[in-house]
């Protein structure tokens, strides 16, 4: 019985749990750890990642998650779409966590961001299912081509070069993790297409999706430890506007407006109302 | 990506005219073809102007009717509804406004009550219409869900999956908003509710009312979405308001709610 009014009761002042809870005035238990002793020298990126997955990732793995968020996801660009609403935010002289909440929910989009992540991070696992039922690459490409018209982790809007990817594969390379089952997929991926005169050319999606699989991330483990990544790019955004004078952050007059509407009409009260 | 040309704002819903020697402020603003400030205001009731905003045209009386009804319907869902809940916190740990009513739209997102229901049960309504056949089959075998942010349903959308029978409030709606005009979603369901319950397994929620009116009016499911997530916002607002003036110390804490599966004592050091 997984629903009803018995399972409510059975919760009814009864969360039980094993992610952890504060003593009040004594002490916080964090993922069955002392908080204040246990995890005390952790880094952030540490027990971040220990709060979402439950269990510790290793130097070399923090490493990685740590050189992805700083390469790949920080940019301090006002025009980009999230990193605007913090940029918004500051120059209408609202508030940095107003700034940063709205700009990080509107970082789960279909083109970019959390979106894009967890379809990339899917198709990869889909991908490796599928070839180790005997599959074959291209015809499953093709398929999901077919069904999306488009390739998760594949492709990018405003520019089709990727720059983060150079600097990402330099750091990959010096960690050694360029030699895992899920980064290679990728690469055989963008081989396929290439062959088969495609032009989707891979974006930093794909890569830091292989990355992270080979680490032992799900898709969602992945999305949900991504969902903070842009910050470091909309705080900036946010200073800036926020120090200059209010409202004067990339204005837009009226004629910016271009109406495609209804020519100009009168009110009637209602059709009914018409007819009598 | 650099351009000498401007860019616009591409809009079928809003236009307007500067004022004179001032392009950044607006001295007439149109909307779908009606002049905002000079025609419209003090003419439309609100549920009229929602309603053009959504559709680009004027709605009939019935339809008017029944966005009004619709509103009152959901404009407060209760102090024990999750996203009013959630608005309740940030009001009494003395947040801003503005993160209440953000708050209340995170947790009224979601696939229980929240937005995602009434987006899947809107779309439901386009694939199954008024035929029980199409809505068993529907029912019975999972939907096919593109891998995203949202989870999976867990339920039936617009179905309690806690509660046993339909309740006061949800019959009370249905009845009143499927009389408002002839609008065929609302009325097949009032018609043939025992029965879609009795296939999804629990009865109907406030939400698959308001489904059915979102479908009635047309709405297409992202409207509907988008919609719910509005029209829910002022319960959240005031509950937030009024924990606010009484303080978290008078607010449930739940004290004595939370059991710890693992906790390993106060710390002892190495040896521990």
């Amino acid at each position: 019985m997984t629903s009803g009014p018995s399972v409510l009761a059975a919760h009814d002042d009864n969360w039980i749990t094993d992610v952890g809870a504060w003593f009040p005035g004594e002490r916080v238990v964090y993922r069955g750890r002392d908080l204040f002793s246990e995890c005390a020298d952790f880094s952030w990126f540490k027990l971040l990642a220990l709060g979402i997955l439950g269990r510790e990732l290793n130097e070399r793995e923090l490493e990685l998650y740590e050189a992805v968020w700083v390469i790949c996801t920080s940019f301090p660009e006002p025009r980009l779409w999230n990193n605007r609403i913090a940029a918004l935010a500051g120059t209408t002289k609202s508030t940095a966590a107003l700034a940063i909440g709205a700009a990080t929910a509107v970082s789960e989009a279909k083109t970019y961001g959390r979106r894009a992540d967890i379809r990339a991070s899917t198709f990869l696992h889909q991908l490796r299912d599928h070839l180790q039922q005997g599959g074959d690459l291209g015809q499953f490409v093709d398929a999901e081509l077919k069904k999306s018209r488009s390739l998760p982790g594949f492709g990018r809007p405003v520019t089709k070069k990727d720059e983060r990817l150079a600097p990402l594969l330099k750091k990959v390379h010096e960690l050694g993790f360029d030699d895992g089952y899920f980064f290679n997929l990728t690469h055989a991926v963008q081989r396929y297409l290439d062959e088969n005169r495609m032009r989707l050319k891979m974006n930093i999606a794909i890569i830091t999706a292989g990355l992270f699989a080979d680490i032992g991330f799900t898709p969602r483990e992945y999305y949900v430890c991504a969902v903070l990544s842009f910050s470091a790019g909309m705080f900036p955004c946010y200073m800036d506007a926020s120090s200059r004078e209010e409202g004067v952050f990339l204005p837009l007059g009226t004629e910016r407006l271009r109406y495609t509407g209804h020519s100009d009409r009168a009110w009637r009260h209602s059709l009914e109302e018409d007819l009598d | 990506m650099s351009t000498d040309e401007k860019e616009y704002i591409t809009t079928a819903i809003w236009r307007e005219e500067a004022e004179p020697g001032n392009p950044y402020a607006a001295s007439r603003c149109i909307c779908a073809g009606f002049d905002v400030y000079g025609d419209l205001l003090g003419k439309v009731s609100i549920a009229e102007y929602l309603f053009l905003l959504f559709k680009l045209e004027p709605p009939s009386q019935s339809q008017a009717a029944l966005l009004n009804s619709l509103a009152v319907v959901l404009a407060n869902p209760g102090p024990r509804d999750h996203s009013v809940r959630a608005a309740m916190n940030a009001g009494v740990g003395g947040s801003t406004a503005a993160s209440a009513l953000m708050a209340a739209l995170a947790v009224g997102a979601g696939n229980l009550g929240g937005g995602r229901e009434i987006y899947k049960a809107v779309e439901a309504w386009g694939q199954c219409g008024c035929d029980l056949e199409s809505w068993r089959n529907y029912m019975a075998s999972p939907q096919d869900e593109p891998v995203d942010v949202w989870l999976p349903m867990e339920h039936v959308p617009g179905f309690d999956p806690h509660g046993t029978a339909c309740t006061a409030p949800v019959l009370t709606s249905l009845e009143h908003l499927a009389a408002l005009g002839d609008f065929r979603f609302l009325r097949w369901l009032r018609e043939n509710r025992l029965e879609l319950e009795r296939q999804a397994g629990c009865p109907l929620a406030i939400s698959g009312v308001a489904a059915a009116a979102m479908a009635d009016l047309e709405l297409a499911p992202d409207q509907g979405e988008m919609l719910h997530l509005l029209l829910r916002l002022p319960g959240a607002a005031v509950h937030a308001l009024e924990q606010g003036k009484k303080g978290w110390a008078r607010y449930p804490f739940f004290a004595n709610g939370l059991k710890l599966t693992n906790d390993p004592g106060p710390y002892q050091g190495e040896s521990q």
